[in-house]
């Protein structure tokens, strides 16, 4: 059982408790944009066997959105902190380069 | 290749079984070949077969990280049928099944195809309609279904209760001629097929990088070093955003596990498939006598091959009221595989940017019944450059929305 703090309410919470939201980070793209652009914010996923960057609800707690850190091969989880945020915060950086030294996420580092 | 038939089980029976031979060679890579396919599951190894077999093309290899057929087509539920809503869907899907029913003949080994019926349970009003909807779809596709009856339902299904307080069982979709097969035996028919044909099935070979030169694929490095190629096909299923990186390109996929499970064995008390997908659990007997059932997928990316745990509670929980006799029945084992799902629930069969590159791909939470049909278009599309099974299956459909939209047509992963 996958178990996440939710950076709003403080508490952990069970992956039952929580909704899945895909890839985080996403550069939105609307009416005026390239073809492509679109596609790439519809459909285009990193999808890596890795670090993953991805958004949680808090769904039967807060009811907040959240962002996580999480690697897709082992499971693990980094660290979650707040959405209001255009890239991860440095302490959640610094969680990954102790465990994944010289890690790279689309123009993250 | 020495052929199987009775009069060969009668003669190793007399002889101590003393002269099996090994179904498939093991040979060491050569140099370079015309086509390398990465990738020894059901569909790389269809794709082989097809690629000689109607094409002429035998100078290929099938690399394999691990072993033969131990990815997703090792781990499914065996499922087989056509029974889809969008026009190019059941194409390729009746074609498949359609070779399914000769497909132990062709191959001249054993894959167990067995067309019990299958059946798709309508628990609620929402999926009546939809049911006689695509029902009336596979009438203009020429794909047999009928919408039947609880009472039918019950004639064929004796062991369900139809008239539970919850989910009562309202109608089914039914397909007479879908069915299961043995998938160990489908991935092995085919490769000792390819083997056959001068084909190297290199397994524990990792693909690590794809060489390319002027906008063209020129090889791949891999744990033995490295082997060129004229065209690549890449059929990874659960792994194809990894490959494709490598390759250079992004995909609209998403990789999650998906997880199924057995039962211990009991005797026979059920002779059709049936799936309920408005509690989302299906179900079919083995011919060992374990019930196969089958349950969602995690919400969550991961490449694990195991899932979480609450869904296999999920799972049979949501059968019980259908199957009252689930209740005491102890599992065996339960696994996962990684199942690669794209934004319109319809697999990718494509060129890519990258040329003389192709990829298969995208077949979700249901690519076994796929395997004859995903080979046959994904072979003629390698050789030709396209094909009519294939043609809207393609890449760019994204990017145009001219979508298979299966998730809308079927409510859920299909």
């Amino acid at each position: 059982m996958l178990i996440l703090n939710c950076p709003y309410c403080g508490r952990d919470k069970d992956e039952t408790e929580l909704a899945a939201g895909g890839e985080a980070h996403l550069t939105r793209f609307g009416p005026g944009s390239s073809d492509q652009d679109f596609e790439g914010y519809l459909f285009g996923r990193a999808n890596p066997k890795g670090l993953h960057f991805e958004r949680w609800r808090c769904a039967a707690g807060c009811g907040k959105w959240f962002h996580a850190a999480r690697c897709t091969a082992t499971l693990e989880v980094f660290g979650t902190y707040k959405a209001q945020t255009l890239e991860p915060p440095r302490v959640i950086k610094d969680a990954i380069t102790a465990k994944r030294p010289g890690w790279s996420w689309r123009n993250f580092s | 290749m020495k052929r199987n038939s009775v009069f060969a089980v009668a003669r190793e029976a007399m002889r101590q079984h003393s002269g099996w031979r090994r179904t498939w060679a093991n040979p060491e890579p050569k140099k370079s070949y015309d086509v390398i396919i990465i990738g020894a599951g059901g569909h790389g190894l269809a794709t082989a077969y097809y690629l000689g077999k109607n094409f002429g093309i035998t100078n290929v290899a099938v690399i394999e990280k691990g072993w033969l057929g131990g990815g997703n087509t090792g781990r499914n539920t065996t499922i087989i049928r056509s029974n889809y809503l969008q026009d190019p869907s059941a194409a390729i899907y009746e074609k498949a099944r359609s070779l399914y029913e000769t497909l132990s003949q062709d191959l001249n080994y054993n894959v167990m195809f067995s067309p019990r019926g299958v059946m798709m349970l309508a628990q609620t009003q929402h999926e009546i309609r939809g049911y006689q909807r695509t029902s009336h779809a596979n009438s203009l596709q020429g794909v047999k279904t009928e919408f039947i009856s609880p009472a039918r339902v019950k004639e064929l299904c004796p062991i369900m209760n139809i008239d539970g307080p919850r989910y009562p069982v309202l109608g089914a979709h039914w397909q007479p001629r879908g069915g299961s097969a043995r998938h160990d035996a489908v991935a092995w028919g085919y490769a000792r097929a390819c083997s056959d044909m001068g084909m190297h099935i290199l397994q524990k070979t990792e693909v690590t990088g794809i060489n390319q030169q002027g906008g063209n694929v020129t090889g791949v490095d891999t744990s033995r070093g490295h082997i060129s190629c004229k065209k690549l096909g890449m059929v990874v299923a659960g792994h194809a955003s990894v490959v494709a990186d490598m390759a250079g390109f992004q995909l609209p996929i998403e990789s999650v596990p998906l997880q199924a499970l057995v039962s211990e064995p009991i005797k026979p008390c059920m002779d059709v498939v049936v799936m309920a997908n408005t509690v989302h659990g299906y179900m079919s007997q083995s011919d060992k006598g374990e019930m196969v059932i089958g349950g969602g997928t995690d919400a969550y990316n991961a490449y694990t091959q195991r899932g979480s745990f609450h869904h296999l509670e999920e799972t049979v929980r949501a059968l019980i009221e259908t199957f009252p006799m689930v209740s005491r029945l102890k599992m065996l084992r339960h696994w996962g595989g990684i199942v690669d799902v794209t934004g319109d629930r319809s697999p990718i069969l494509s060129k890519t940017p990258l040329g003389n590159t192709f990829i298969n791909c995208g077949w979700g939470t249901g690519g076994f019944k796929a395997i004859p049909g995903s080979g046959w278009g994904f072979a003629e599309l390698m050789a030709k450059g396209e094909s009519p099974l294939t043609a809207d299956f393609g890449l760019d459909r994204f990017r145009a929305g001219r979508f298979i939209d299966e998730s809308v047509a079927a409510g859920v992963a299909h």
